[in-house]
């Protein structure tokens, strides 16, 4: 009797945790796991060929052309991780700042700050292609209107401004995510702090470098972390308003969109190519796992507990 | 005395016009790109190159009724609806099951199951694209939703458990014990006792998961090249392509598209700026 109860209360417990389990496996666990086998074999279009070693690494980081191209889209990734470190955490830590005084109207700020989020990045890259055209768009007819019409340019037709601007747009998009996160942190401050702080002090700087600044620590641990990861996974805004070869001249070049164009092939690139392709993959994953447990195990030691 | 406290109340008000300031300017960065959106929607090709941030004539529909007409805009969006509703029932009946048998039951390798879903919370499934299009090619699954719905589930499971697990664990025992006392069995106290108590944890997890599904564009530009399965995302880049020149019709399209996510979310923002910053703050 109470072994039969055991063995239905197994299979119930099975009968929970098999099916979502399974689903993990085969379409998130399996892939990733075949991505690393992936790059050491040589491909034939979609057939796989003989196992080559590490030729595909060599090739992707130290052959012509496919060296070169890695390089100058490793180095706009960085560009954008610390362009949107600034642009998008920095700003959102200062508005989470404001928002936090819960002065008048900041209910409808929150909203506000928030509502680019929820937007789909195609909806806000195809919104801030349109912005920028050089003659019709809503950037350079705000510049003339305030009478810096002499500042008008085709900001994503130049190799000069084109991946800042593309930075722009996105740090409008996802500013508010940072900004909320940050928000959370500070709300949660113990007023008893606050208080004992505003006996010690009244300058607001000292309270948000040596008090506030620490204590929000683990929102920062978290909001660095993923601007990191989304930052060498960036590929949905430079592909709506970049297009695929990063244009121009390759100067919104990303290791994303590189990665996409070199395993799945593009106007200009031959066809599909999925021994780089897996290659280039597997040092993206590979960097990203590596520097962000970096970054998240030193950010954690400073985090205080309360 | 009196002079300081006057100087620290003038302080305080300046500083904290300073912040107003900052906030309403802020506001206006945000919001004027979305007006001007919706402002365009409603003029012509002229209207918008010479006065750009006029108010227009609301009553000039024409370009909307272009995209409601001329493009597959709404079988885009029922595409979209199809693909997001049957991932999200998924994952939330997924979800629910893993979270229920992890956090109210005691069996070897529980930990090691939640550990297992956590795991996947930081794999940037986009880099595992190559041999996941294989695999799905292998299924027969290119160019169907089905593609789609399993990788938006694999994809939702995690943070979806995670969730779920912490709030199935604060729940009472009473309840359950009281039950199983009757000699309800297990299947039964979950369905009647207990689901109906994880429902608030339900919609966190739902709202967290619809915006990233409801706006994806990776997985279908892989997966989906019939234009009568392309959902709406990447349907906008195929009509916008289409009507290049006519910025009426293209700001309509962004219009359409954008606006029944942002109406739910003035409706629902407690539930959206919770639901989505659920996973970072801890």
């Amino acid at each position: 009797m109470i072994s039969s109860q055991l063995t239905g209360r197994r299979l119930w417990i099975a009968a929970l945790v098999v099916p979502p389990i399974a689903f993990m496996c085969l379409f998130l666990v399996y892939p990733i796991l075949s991505a690393f086998a992936y790059a050491f074999y040589e491909w034939h279009g979609l057939a796989r060929g003989d196992f080559v070693w590490f030729d595909n690494f060599h090739r992707v980081l130290f052959e012509f052309p496919f060296s070169e191209r890695t390089i100058n889209a490793f180095k706009h990734n960085i560009f954008v991780f610390f362009a949107l470190m600034v642009l998008q955490n920095g700003l959102g830590f200062i508005l989470a700042y404001c928002l936090w005084r819960e002065l008048w109207g900041a209910r409808f700020h929150r909203i506000a700050v928030f509502l680019p989020v929820v937007l789909s990045t195609v909806i806000v890259g195809l919104l801030w292609k349109l912005f920028y055209h050089p003659l019709f768009g809503a950037v350079n007819a705000t510049l003339r209107a305030v009478g810096l019409g002499s500042l008008a340019q085709p900001w994503l037709g130049q190799d000069s401004t084109a991946l800042t601007a593309i930075v722009v747009a996105n740090a409008w998009h996802m500013v508010g995510f940072p900004t909320l996160v940050f928000l959370a942190g500070m709300q949660r401050i113990p007023s008893e702090i606050l208080d004992a702080v505003r006996m010690e002090t009244e300058s607001e700087w000292v309270k948000m470098s040596k008090i506030v600044w620490p204590l929000v620590a683990p929102s920062a641990t978290v909001v660095f972390t993923l601007l990191f990861v989304g930052a060498f996974n960036w590929f949905e805004l430079p592909f709506i308003m970049g297009g695929v070869d990063g244009s121009p001249h390759g100067a919104t070049d990303v290791l994303g969109l590189y990665f996409y164009r070199t395993a799945f092939g593009s106007m200009s690139a031959s066809a599909e190519n999925f021994g780089p392709g897996s290659a280039l993959a597997v040092l993206i994953f590979l960097f990203i796992a590596v520097v962000s447990s970096v970054i998240t195990i030193r950010l954690r030691k400073r985090e205080i507990q309360l | 005395m009196r002079k300081s406290v006057e100087s620290s109340t003038f302080r305080t008000f300046g500083w904290d016009g300073l912040i107003q300031i900052l906030l309403i300017g802020n506001s206006i960065v945000m919001l004027a790109p979305i007006v001007i959106m919706v402002f365009s929607a409603f003029k012509t090709n002229a209207q918008i190159f010479q006065s750009p941030f006029s108010i227009p004539d609301f009553t000039n529909v024409k370009s909307i009724l272009r995209v409601w007409n001329e493009t597959d805009f709404l079988l885009y969006m029922g595409n979209s609806l199809i693909v997001t509703g049957a991932s999200i029932a998924l994952i939330i009946i997924l979800g629910t099951m893993a979270a229920y048998a992890i956090a109210r039951y005691e069996f070897r390798g529980s930990g090691l199951i939640l550990l297992f879903f956590l795991a996947g919370l930081t794999l940037p499934l986009k880099l595992a694209i190559i041999p996941l299009f294989i695999q799905i090619r292998d299924f027969g699954l290119i160019d169907s939703r089905l593609s789609l719905i399993f990788i938006y589930v694999a994809t939702g499971l995690p943070t979806t458990v995670f969730i779920m697990t912490g709030f199935i664990r604060s729940l009472p025992n009473e309840l359950e014990d009281a039950a199983r006392m009757d000699g309800a069995n297990e299947a039964r106290i979950m369905w009647s006792i207990m689901l109906p108590l994880v429902r608030p944890a339900m919609v966190i997890a739902a709202i967290q998961n619809v915006v990233p599904i409801w706006n994806d564009f990776f997985f279908p530009l892989i997966f989906i090249q019939n234009n009568n399965l392309k959902t709406l995302p990447q349907g906008l880049t195929t009509f916008m392509g289409e009507f290049g020149t006519d910025w009426g019709v293209l700001f309509s399209g962004l219009t359409l598209s954008a606006l029944p996510i942002i109406i739910l979310y003035i409706a629902l923002s407690r539930q959206f700026i919770n639901g989505m910053t659920a996973g970072a703050i801890k």
